[in-house]
């Protein structure tokens, strides 16, 4: 059997009650993107309910500890397919199992979500280090990023109580929102705005300071490097080629 | 103004770029008054250089100029190259701006020596006085301690300063008598000692009264050269250990010497630096600081070199083979740590996960083991019976066939046919 659900965390929440109110046996869970009708297997169509999903959440609450939740959480951004199916069963092995189960990496599930979450932290990590902020002429700072996981609420914070005294604008080119911090808080945005004139704006959107702080940093770049230690292979594996997009000092 | 300012950060982060310290950690300071930046638990490295090193911090010498003469060191006074130097302002002005743009995590402030000690370690202090004080800036810095500066300066410098170090350069007494005789290892104990007995002191009143101040929250480290002169690597490994242990140091720096200069004393230019020595000796540091090691365990008068083919930890074992196979399922933690192939992540993963069952083979894989090399030391739920007890020669030869060193460009055990 497969349950189908909307993608979203409280609809995955949802399914969860779902399958205790019906123990319908060994289920698959699957998004409604990316199901593929088929004659094999029967299909029930998850209805997101939030009072179902808070239920759920809560008695996750009571059986994990913050460390896991937040795991739990990682998880899910990382919108896999496959992942959203093991946290499914991640979330019914938890409730069937007496406190504690969530040590047992023998259990794939546990395995799948831990190591999944360990995933999605790296790569919020990777944005903490490798977002390079432009001075705009409006005095906002800008970065434009396409993260493999929707980072986006994992590094609201960071960068919130980091740069508390400039403004500030993270814009997710793949998905298609931002964060805004004003000052005060920090806001979801959405831009109907050319994505390719956001990735590198132009000379003449920028202060006039930034062109010189960039090649400074060039500059510093360069000569921190010692040459007679060149080690190609280890500078990709911490800086993958993916990322140099964004970083100014990579680019000529 | 600005191509000068570009000229200097090139000659300055150039000379600057032998300290190999870049770390960032250890340091919860709270960007409390709205102003910019904070520390990060765990640091934060925003590039890495073209050598496969962290680029954390903006790492600049304020100057140049040096009234010693230190043979390992390219800023030495009778090393002709050019000399420049920062204005406070100027240091004050990049650091904002970098760490605005989160280009660095912080700054990383040394300086040659000019005029005096005192003089010099005062023109640090300004420094770090005017970016936590004027401009609001609560990011890390790493401050130099100037040895020889008044006690004064330092502690005035630790209030505002994540971490302090200072560099023993050479491993040994002798050593550093060779290359730099104005120098001695007392000149680097006193002040370390001084820091130090500052940190415990402030940890104690701020139990007692919460609003005293942070003193070098992210601790104290030292760098040592090797490679320069002729030491053993147990004679290296001995002076880290009294170091972690007599001044609390969060970290020692291992620098493979890279030539600089045609002195005779040291190897010539054009040596290769001597990186797989390097990569041996932070080896058995991380052995000694995260895997419960003790230093004579590894190296010891039999032994007073590590092994350039294998690591420390499999050399031990294979030194220690009474120790082994290792039951998975019912031993000791710290002796799981022990086995090669298991790091501290797995062996915790095992020591949890076997409360639920006993743990077989495709588990220890799935956890992250390296299975191949710790087969040799281990038995598990459906480890198959073995008849045979290999010798310590023999496993190494199976451990060796099966990897490839990164460091050997050419594979020896290849056979050459034409």
């Amino acid at each position: 059997m497969i349950y189908i659900f909307d993608g979203s965390l409280e609809g995955l929440l949802t399914a969860v009650f779902e399958w205790f109110e019906r123990k319908p046996g060994f289920v698959n869970l699957g998004t409604e993107k990316t199901h593929q009708p088929g004659i094999f297997f029967e299909t029930f169509l998850v209805e997101t309910n939030r009072a179902k999903a808070d239920r759920v959440w809560n008695g996750l609450q009571k059986k994990l500890s913050r460390e896991w939740l937040r795991k739990f959480y990682c998880a899910y951004l990382s919108e896999l397919p496959e992942v959203f199916d093991a946290l499914f069963h991640f979330a019914t092995y938890i409730f069937l199992n007496p406190a504690g189960a969530e040590k047992n990496y023998g259990n794939e599930f546990v395995l799948k979500v831990s190591k999944t979450a360990r995933s999605v932290e790296r790569e919020k990590h990777r944005m903490e280090s490798f977002i390079r902020f432009q001075h705009t002429s409006d005095g906002v700072f800008y970065c434009g990023i396409d993260p493999d996981f929707n980072v986006l609420p994992l590094i609201a914070n960071h960068f919130k109580n980091r740069y508390a005294d400039q403004q500030w604008i993270i814009y997710d080119l793949k998905r298609h929102y931002g964060l805004f911090y004003d000052l005060n808080k920090v806001e979801e945005m959405t831009m109907n705005i050319n994505s390719q004139a956001f990735k590198n704006p132009k000379s003449n959107q920028l202060d006039e300071k930034e062109i010189l702080y960039a090649n400074l940093w060039k500059d510093y770049f360069k000569s921190t490097n010692i040459e007679s230690r060149k080690n190609t292979k280890l500078h990709v594996q911490h800086v993958p080629k993916r990322y140099w997009k964004y970083l100014t000092e990579k680019q000529i | 103004m600005s191509e000068r300012l570009g000229e200097k950060l090139n000659i300055l982060a150039d000379a600057a770029k032998y300290d190999v310290s870049c770390s960032s950690s250890g340091s919860d300071r709270k960007n409390t008054n709205k102003g910019v930046g904070n520390g990060h638990h765990s640091g934060i490295c925003h590039t890495y250089t073209e050598d496969g090193r962290c680029v954390s911090l903006l790492k600049i010498l304020l100057t140049n100029h040096c009234i010693f003469d230190c043979a390992y060191c390219v800023s030495r006074k009778s090393n002709d190259i050019e000399r420049a130097a920062f204005t406070v302002d100027e240091v004050v002005e990049l650091t904002m701006n970098f760490y605005r743009r989160n280009f660095i995590e912080g700054l990383f402030l040394s300086s040659g020596i000019f005029k005096n000690a005192d003089f010099t370690m005062e023109r640090l202090l300004r420094v770090v006085k005017k970016l936590r004080l004027e401009q609001n800036y609560n990011g890390y810095i790493h401050l130099k301690t100037i040895p020889g500066a008044s006690d004064e300066l330092i502690k005035e410098a630790g209030l505002y300063a994540d971490r302090m170090s200072i560099n023993l350069e050479m491993p040994t007494e002798t050593g550093l008598k060779l290359l730099a005789p104005e120098k001695s290892h007392q000149d680097v104990i006193k002040p370390l000692d001084f820091v130090q007995k500052q940190i415990v002191q402030f940890k104690d009143e701020k139990k007692l009264i919460k609003s005293v101040p942070k003193f070098v929250p992210a601790g104290q480290s030292t760098q040592m050269v090797v490679g320069a002169t002729a030491e053993t690597d147990k004679e290296i490994m001995y002076t880290a250990d009294s170091f972690y242990k007599n001044f609390a140091l969060r970290r020692v720096y291992y620098s493979g010497y890279i030539p600089i200069s045609n002195d005779t004393r040291m190897p010539i230019l054009g040596t290769q630096p001597p990186l797989l020595r390097e990569n041996r000796l932070y080896q058995t540091d991380w052995l000694m600081r995260f895997y419960g090691f003790k230093v004579h365990e590894i190296l010891n008068d039999a032994n007073p070199h590590l092994d350039i083919d294998i690591d420390p930890k499999l050399s031990w074992a294979l030194r220690n083979l009474q120790h082994f196979p290792v039951d998975i399922n019912t031993a000791d933690y710290r002796m799981i740590l022990r086995i090669p192939g298991i790091g501290v992540t797995s062996a915790n993963k095992i020591v949890q996960t076997r409360k639920f069952g006993k743990l077989h083979i495709y588990q220890l894989k799935n956890i992250g083991v390296a299975y191949s090399r710790a087969k040799h030391f281990i038995k598990c739920a459906d480890t198959s019976f073995q008849l045979k007890d290999f010798q310590a020669t023999q496993i190494k030869a199976f451990i060796l066939a099966e990897s490839q060193s990164k460091y050997l460009k050419t594979d020896t055990n290849q056979l050459i046919l034409f």
